[in-house]
C-alpha cells in the first residue's frame, strides 16, 4: 500500500476515532518502551561502564605499586604500549596462531568430515569422538597436552620418538609457538568438524550422482562439488574460530606463560601480564583498547572477504 | 545407433528383491516409459541402466557393448533428474559444459555444443544466470541440455516433470515430445503419471512389484491389457471390475453371469475354461452409458458425482454392491441417491481369468 493511499484512508475515518486510534498507538509505543527498558539499560550498563572505566584508566597513571599518583597522562600509555618491545612480538604472535590454527583446522576439518561422511561400521561413535575435544577445559586440555603429551621425558611424543631411536623433542623449549599451535588446534578442530560434517549432510546426492554420470571421479566429486557446497561452512568456521582465536590465553598460561622470552605471548597474554603481573593498569587498558581495535579491523577484512558469501543466496 | 538390451536382470538389496529378472528391447529412437506404482521398481531399473546401481545379476547391452559393470559416465548415457541436480555454484553455461570440460574436450568444441544445446532449448538468455536465479521449468530445460551437450546414446529421465505445477507440466510434457521428435533419441522415461506415459511413449513399460507385467504401444495396453493388474493401472478413472461366472462358452465367446444377476456373451476364447469357473469382467467408464431405469442392462443407485465440465464421472452401486464408474457427459444432471439404469456393449468387456490373465479376444476391432 503506498503512503498515499494509507491517508486517503484514514481520512475517511472520522475525526475522534482518528484521534483515539493514534492515542492507543501512542500508548502502545510507550508501553512497549517502558517493557524493553530494564534489558536496555543493563546492557547499556553492562557495555558503558567497563568501556569508559577503560577509556579513563588509559588515560591516567595507573599503576598498583604507586597508588595515589594517578595524575592524567594523556596518550603516554598508548606511546608505551606501542614501543614496548613485546607488543611487536604479541602481533606476530597473534597472527602466526590465528592463522596456522585456521590453516589446520579448516584443511584437517574437510578432510575428516568427508572421510567420516562416508557409511562405515561404527561411523557414530568415531563422529562422538572426534567431537569430544571441543567439550575439554582449554585449561585442563593444555595440562595434557604439557604434562602427557609433549613431556620430553614422560610424554607419550618422547616415547613414540625413543621408540624409533630419535632424540625427544622439548617442545615447550625448542617449538614453543608450535606446540600452542598444535594444542590449539585439537581443540578447535572439532568445532570445523561438526560444522562441515552437518554442512556435508546436507549435500544433495542427486548432484553427486549427477556429477558422476558427467564423468567426475572422486578427486572432481570433491573439488568441483563437495568443497564448493562447502564454501559457506568454511565461511563461518573462518570467522567464528578467528573471534574465539584472537583472545587465546588459558593454552598459553597453563603451558608457557606466554616464554621463553615473548616467543609464545599474543597480545591477550602480554596484556595480562603488563595489568597482573607488571601491575601497570594504565598500560594494560591502552593495550585492551588497541587490542580492540586491531580485532575491529581484521573483522572489517574478514567481513568483506567471507561476509558477502555469507549474504549470497 | 542405441538399441539398449536387457538380459535378465535382478537387483535386490539384502533381502529384499527389488527387479525380479527385467528382460527388456530398447530399439533405436524409441521414447520408452517405464510406469507403475510407487515401490514397482521402476527408478532402480532407470538407475542401474544409469550404473548408479550395481545390478546383482544379469547383463545390461548397448548396441552389442555390454555395460553391466561399466563406470555411469561411460555409458554414453545422461540422466535428466527429478530434482534436476543442477550444480548450485556453477552458470547455466558452466552447469552444461561440465561434463565435457571433465572429458578434456576442447574449449571451442565445447563453445559450439554448449550454444547448440541452448539454441534448441531456448536458453540463449539465461547462460550466464545461476540455478537459483531460474525458474523451475527453466531449471528443468537446463537439466535437459547437460544432457544434450553429450550426445549420449540413450537419455534417462527420472521423474523429470513431477517438481513442476500442473500447467507447467503440461507445457513440458509438450516440450520433452517435441524434444524427441527433433533429437531423433533414444529415450528411456520413468513417471508414476499414466497420462504421461499414454502421451509421450512410443512403448509402454509397466511394472509391477519388482517384474514386467505388459510392453505394447499406449493403445494396446488400453485396448488390450494383458492382465487386471495393466487394465486396472492404466486408464482414468480407473476400469470398473465385476465379479462373474462362466455358464457357457461356444466359438463365438464365453457366457458369463454376473453377482447381479445379469447375464452378457463376450467375444472372447473360451478354451481351457470349464463352465462354473469365476472370472473378473471389466469395463471402462468411457464404454457404459447412463440410460433410464427399465432399459438398463443393469440397476444402479447413484453415489457421487464429480462434474469436471466437459465430463461427469459417476460411481453407481449395483444391487449386489458392484462399483461401477461411468463417463457421462459434461451436463449430466443426476443425483446422489438417483436409482439409473447402466447399459454396455459386451464387445468392450474385458474378462480376466481367475489367475488375473486377460482371456484372449476372437475378433479385435481396436
Amino acid at each position: 500500500m503506498s503512503l498515499s493511499t494509507v491517508e486517503t484512508l484514514s481520512s475517511r475515518t472520522t475525526g475522534s476515532q482518528d484521534a483515539s486510534i493514534v492515542s492507543i498507538a501512542k500508548k502502545n509505543a510507550r508501553v512497549s518502551r517502558y517493557m524493553v527498558s530494564p534489558s536496555v539499560l543493563v546492557l547499556l550498563l553492562w557495555m558503558i561502564v567497563p568501556l569508559s572505566m577503560t577509556i579513563y584508566f588509559s588515560l591516567i597513571r595507573y599503576n598498583l605499586l604507586y597508588p595515589g599518583e594517578n595524575e592524567f597522562v594523556g596518550f603516554e600509555n598508548y606511546e608505551f604500549f606501542l614501543t614496548d618491545e613485546g607488543f611487536f612480538a604479541g602481533m606476530g604472535n597473534t597472527l602466526l596462531l590465528v592463522g596456522f590454527t585456521l590453516l589446520i583446522t579448516v584443511v584437517l576439518g574437510v578432510l575428516i568430515s568427508v572421510l567420516v561422511n562416508k557409511a562405515f561400521w561404527g561411523r557414530g561413535i568415531v563422529r562422538v569422538m572426534l567431537i569430544s575435544p571441543f567439550f575439554i577445559m582449554p585449561t585442563v586440555n593444555a595440562l595434557v597436552w604439557k604434562n602427557l603429551l609433549l613431556h620430553p621425558v614422560s610424554g607419550v611424543f618422547a616415547a613414540v620418538w625413543t621408540f624409533f631411536g630419535a632424540e625427544p623433542i622439548d617442545w615447550f623449549t625448542h617449538y614453543p609457538l608450535t606446540a600452542i599451535i598444535m594444542i590449539v588446534s585439537w581443540q578447535w578442530l572439532p568445532f570445523a568438524i561438526l560444522i562441515l560434517m552437518t554442512a556435508l549432510q546436507s549435500l544433495d546426492q542427486e548432484q553427486q550422482e549427477a556429477a558422476r554420470l558427467d564423468g567426475a571421479g572422486p578427486w572432481a566429486l570433491f573439488y568441483h562439488i563437495t568443497l564448493p557446497h562447502l564454501a559457506r561452512p568454511i565461511a563461518v568456521v573462518v570467522m567464528i574460530e578467528t573471534i574465539f582465536l584472537l583472545s587465546i590465553f588459558a593454552e598459553i598460561f597453563t603451558t608457557t606463560g606466554g616464554g621463553p622470552g615473548y616467543e609464545t605471548t599474543n597480545l591477550a597474554y602480554l596484556i595480562y601480564s603488563q595489568a597482573l603481573l607488571q601491575f601497570d593498569v594504565g598500560l594494560a587498558s591502552a593495550g585492551g583498547l588497541i587490542a580492540v581495535l586491531l580485532a575491529n579491523i581484521a573483522a572489517f577484512f574478514l567481513v568483506r572477504m567471507i561476509g558477502k558469501n555469507l549474504t549470497e543466496a | 545407433m542405441s538399441n539398449l538390451t536387457i538380459k535378465n536382470l535382478k537387483k535386490s538389496y539384502a533381502d529384499t528383491e527389488i527387479l525380479k529378472g527385467i528382460n527388456l528391447d530398447i530399439k533405436d529412437h524409441e521414447f520408452v516409459v517405464f510406469v507403475g506404482p510407487s515401490g514397482c521398481g521402476k527408478s532402480t531399473l532407470l538407475r542401474t541402466i544409469a550404473g548408479l546401481e550395481e545390478a546383482t545379476s544379469g547383463n545390461i547391452y548397448l548396441d552389442e557393448r555390454e555395460i553391466t559393470d561399466v563406470a555411469p559416465a561411460k555409458r554414453d548415457l545422461a540422466m535428466v533428474f527429478q530434482t534436476y541436480a543442477l550444480y548450485p555454484h556453477m552458470t547455466v553455461r558452466k552447469n552444461m559444459s561440465f561434463a565435457l570440460e571433465l572429458a578434456g574436450t576442447n574449449k571451442s568444441e565445447i563453445e559450439t555444443k554448449v550454444n547448440e544445446a541452448a539454441r534448441i532449448l531456448e536458453l540463449q538468455p539465461l547462460l550466464d544466470r545461476k540455478p537459483k536465479e531460474l525458474s523451475g521449468g527453466q531449471r528443468q530445460r537446463v537439466a535437459i541440455g547437460r544432457s544434450i551437450v553429450r550426445h549420449p546414446k540413450v537419455f534417462l529421465f527420472d521423474e523429470p516433470l513431477s517438481n513442476l505445477d500442473a500447467a507447467l507440466r503440461v507445457q513440458m510434457r509438450l516440450e520433452l515430445a517435441r524434444l524427441h521428435h527433433d533429437l531423433n533419441a533414444t529415450m528411456i522415461y520413468v513417471t508414476h503419471d499414466q497420462i504421461e506415459a499414454m502421451t509421450l511413449a512410443d512403448k509402454v513399460v509397466v511394472l509391477n512389484q519388482g517384474h514386467i507385467e505388459q510392453v505394447g504401444t499406449p493403445m494396446e495396453l488400453y485396448h488390450r491389457p494383458a492382465n487386471q493388474f495393466v487394465a486396472g493401472f492404466m486408464g482414468m478413472p480407473k476400469m470398473s471390475f465385476l465379479p462373474g461366472q462362466i455358464i457357457a462358452g461356444d466359438n463365438s465367446g464365453l457366457q458369463v453371469q454376473l453377482a447381479s444377476g445379469s447375464k452378457l456373451e463376450v467375444p472372447v476364447r473360451a478354451e481351457g475354461l470349464t463352465k462354473g469357473s469365476t472370472i473378473t469382467l471389466g469395463i471402462r467408464p468411457e464404454h457404459i452409458q447412463v440410460t433410464d431405469q427399465q432399459e438398463g442392462r443393469f440397476k444402479g443407485r447413484l453415489d457421487v458425482t464429480e462434474h469436471l465440465g466437459s465430463d461427469t464421472f459417476c460411481y453407481v452401486q449395483t444391487s449386489a454392491k458392484e462399483t461401477l464408474t461411468v463417463r457421462t457427459p459434461g451436463d449430466f444432471s443426476g443425483r446422489f441417491g438417483d436409482t439409473v439404469g447402466l447399459n454396455f456393449d459386451a464387445a468392450h468387456c474385458h474378462l480376466f481369468g481367475s489367475d488375473g490373465r486377460s482371456l484372449e479376444r476372437i475378433q479385435s476391432n481396436f
